[in-house]
């Protein structure tokens, strides 16, 4: 009897634990909603969402986050130029090309790649990268949306290389026979074959790196700058909705004004486009498993 | 013709490979000439400095093992019970599948956003303050959804004759789990665990939005002690005009990545030897 009380206890002991990343996804949830509540009571959410100036912290503020969604879409976009083609062609040539030992080397220094701490590609990306691209563009300046984006690209690489490739080698082997016995070469089999079929499970694989892209942090905000912009101008300084919730934690605005209450409302926004792409991602993610199973 | 487009195909595949790794290597090379003359003895025994050159790493580094270790601390128990009840218990529950979609949810979620929770919830609602201990409660967070996904998948390496001999004997299920499935998991646990410190101990953005400072010119000397770590200090000296203190944050990334370095070989030396150990 005493025993089946504490099968019972420790059971609902480990739920509890279980039950704690519920308590975290609501946590979030609920402190962003309050702080940003507050926030919306004193500027109206139309000012927010459409403004196109942003300046809490001067003595005349104004609330339009449109400059820091513009900063954020403009260094996401680049380094999808760069992660996108390069992480296909990667995972096209590890899934359907390299030999087995080619790829025992290479996915780990992809992880190496991948496991490198943030701080550093900022580093990177302020005193090596920046400098060598204002040989090309003269005109760029020290702070700029293009470095960083080239290396965020370089950053999330690794994660639409490995999930891509996850993908095309999830396409079943009778796919590829099929194309190989009608003649087909290797590359029109991957070209026209795998990669149709692998659609949705790369399309999910992008998704998430865009997402990835989006809520980066320190290599925008130690090579972009902070200067909130709403520009189309990769050699200009910007500043991105990560970058500007880094800009007020580092200074002393005190809590509980309405500057403080900024970094709240601008990390709900993030959080929601986030999390919007996050489940558009998982449902194609979805969509592609049930096709093979 | 066909075979010509192949060979095309195949060397611009080759190229993109050639390159991420030559940026690794770019990378490294960077940092080492920027940062290996700064890296001495002295560097890593003194305080913050507002000279470049009398300038170290000591409290930056104290703080960050200060965190990491009781990050560890956090996340071991909480993971690994969390981990145990989703594999050997709530399988296909309903409460369990709930569990499951919004652990994928917040594997996804952006490191920042933690900070933000972790100011709202530990720093402020509890009243932790900006100390130690809000920065550890905050990251152990971070890592949770990794350190559950891989201790599940050291669980799934245990095979289900163990579990049913020891049903057979009489056991109940949490002696049976307890005796026998966490014991031979726990390599595979300890392995994903230190990995995934590895990745919290470069976390930078989070910490900052907590409100750990970036001037702090001494070592923690408690979990309540106000602290600074080690990217963030090299965040602080990268983002200062001169020179001289982009070089002490070079010799700073060496650290941080000396330290990354020895957690990952003290991985899977520890993963060896405990495979060696269950195999005799």
């Amino acid at each position: 009897m005493r025993t089946r009380r504490l099968e019972w206890v420790i059971e609902h002991a480990l739920l509890a634990c279980a039950a704690l990343s519920v308590l975290t996804t609501a946590g979030i949830i609920a402190v962003l909603a309050v702080e940003t509540a507050g926030f919306l009571r004193e500027v109206p959410v139309l000012e927010f969402l459409t403004g196109t100036e942003w300046t809490p912290l001067f003595a005349n503020p104004r609330f339009g986050v449109l400059p820091l969604v513009a900063g954020t879409v403009l260094v996401s976009a680049i380094a999808m130029i760069v992660a996108l083609p390069m992480g296909l062609l990667s995972a096209i040539y590890l899934s359907e090309y390299a030999p087995d030992g080619l790829r025992r080397v290479v996915k780990p220094v992809l992880e190496v790649l991948a496991g490198v701490p943030t701080v550093v590609y900022g580093y990177f990306a302020l005193t090596s990268v920046t400098p060598l691209l204002q040989r090309v563009f003269p005109q760029m300046s020290g702070f700029n949306a293009l470095s960083p984006g080239i290396v965020m690209g370089i950053m999330i690489l690794p994660l639409v290389s490995s999930l891509a490739e996850d993908a095309m080698r999830a396409v079943p082997r009778g796919l590829r026979e099929g194309a190989y016995a009608l003649g087909a070469t290797r590359m029109q089999t991957a070209l026209q074959v795998v990669l149709p079929a692998a659609f949705s499970g790369i399309t999910a694989a992008f998704i998430l790196a865009v997402s990835r892209a989006v809520g980066e942090t320190m290599i925008v905000a130690i090579a972009a700058g902070q200067q909130p912009r709403l520009t189309a101008n990769p050699f200009v300084p910007l500043e991105t909705m990560t970058a500007y919730i880094v800009q007020v934690s580092l200074g002393d605005t005190p809590q509980g004004t309405l500057e403080y209450r900024t970094i709240f409302a601008v990390g709900m926004l993030l959080f929601l486009m986030t999390f919007g792409l996050n489940l558009v991602s998982t449902w194609l993610r979805d969509r592609f498993r049930e096709e093979y199973s | 013709m066909k075979s010509r487009a192949d060979l095309v195909f195949r060397i611009l595949a080759l190229s993109t490979l050639v390159f991420s790794l030559g940026t690794l290597a770019a990378l490294v090379i960077d940092v080492l000439t920027d940062g290996a003359d700064r890296l001495s003895w002295s560097f890593l025994t003194n305080l913050a400095s507002r000279h470049p050159e009398e300038a170290g790493i000591f409290h930056a580094l104290a703080g960050s093992i200060w965190v990491i270790v009781l990050t560890a601390m956090l996340a071991l128990p909480l993971g690994v019970s969390a981990a145990v009840y989703l594999e050997e218990y709530g399988t296909r529950s309903r409460v369990a599948r709930f569990i499951e979609i919004n652990l994928a949810n917040l594997a996804a979620v952006p490191s920042i956003i933690y900070g933000l929770l972790g100011l709202g919830v530990f720093v402020r609602l509890m009243g932790m303050g900006r100390s130690v201990m809000a920065g550890a409660c905050t990251l152990a967070l971070l890592v949770l959804p990794v350190v559950i996904l891989s201790t599940r998948e050291a669980l799934r390496t245990v095979p289900g004759s163990i579990r049913e001999g020891s049903y057979a004997l009489g056991a109940t299920r949490w002696q049976t789990i307890w005796h026998q499935v966490l014991p031979m998991a726990f390599p595979g646990i300890l392995t994903g665990l230190i990995l995934s410190l590895s990745r919290a101990i470069g976390e930078t953005a989070p910490l900052i939005t907590l409100g750990a400072l970036t001037y702090v010119p001494f070592a923690p000397d408690g979990i309540w002690s106000p602290f600074t770590v080690l990217p963030i200090q090299v965040f602080n000296w990268v983002s200062r005009p001169q020179a001289a203190f982009k070089e002490n944050a070079a010799a700073g990334i060496l650290v941080l990545m000396g330290l990354l370095l020895t957690m990952n070989a003290v991985a899977v030396l520890l993963r060896d030897r405990f495979q060696r150990q269950n195999r005799t």
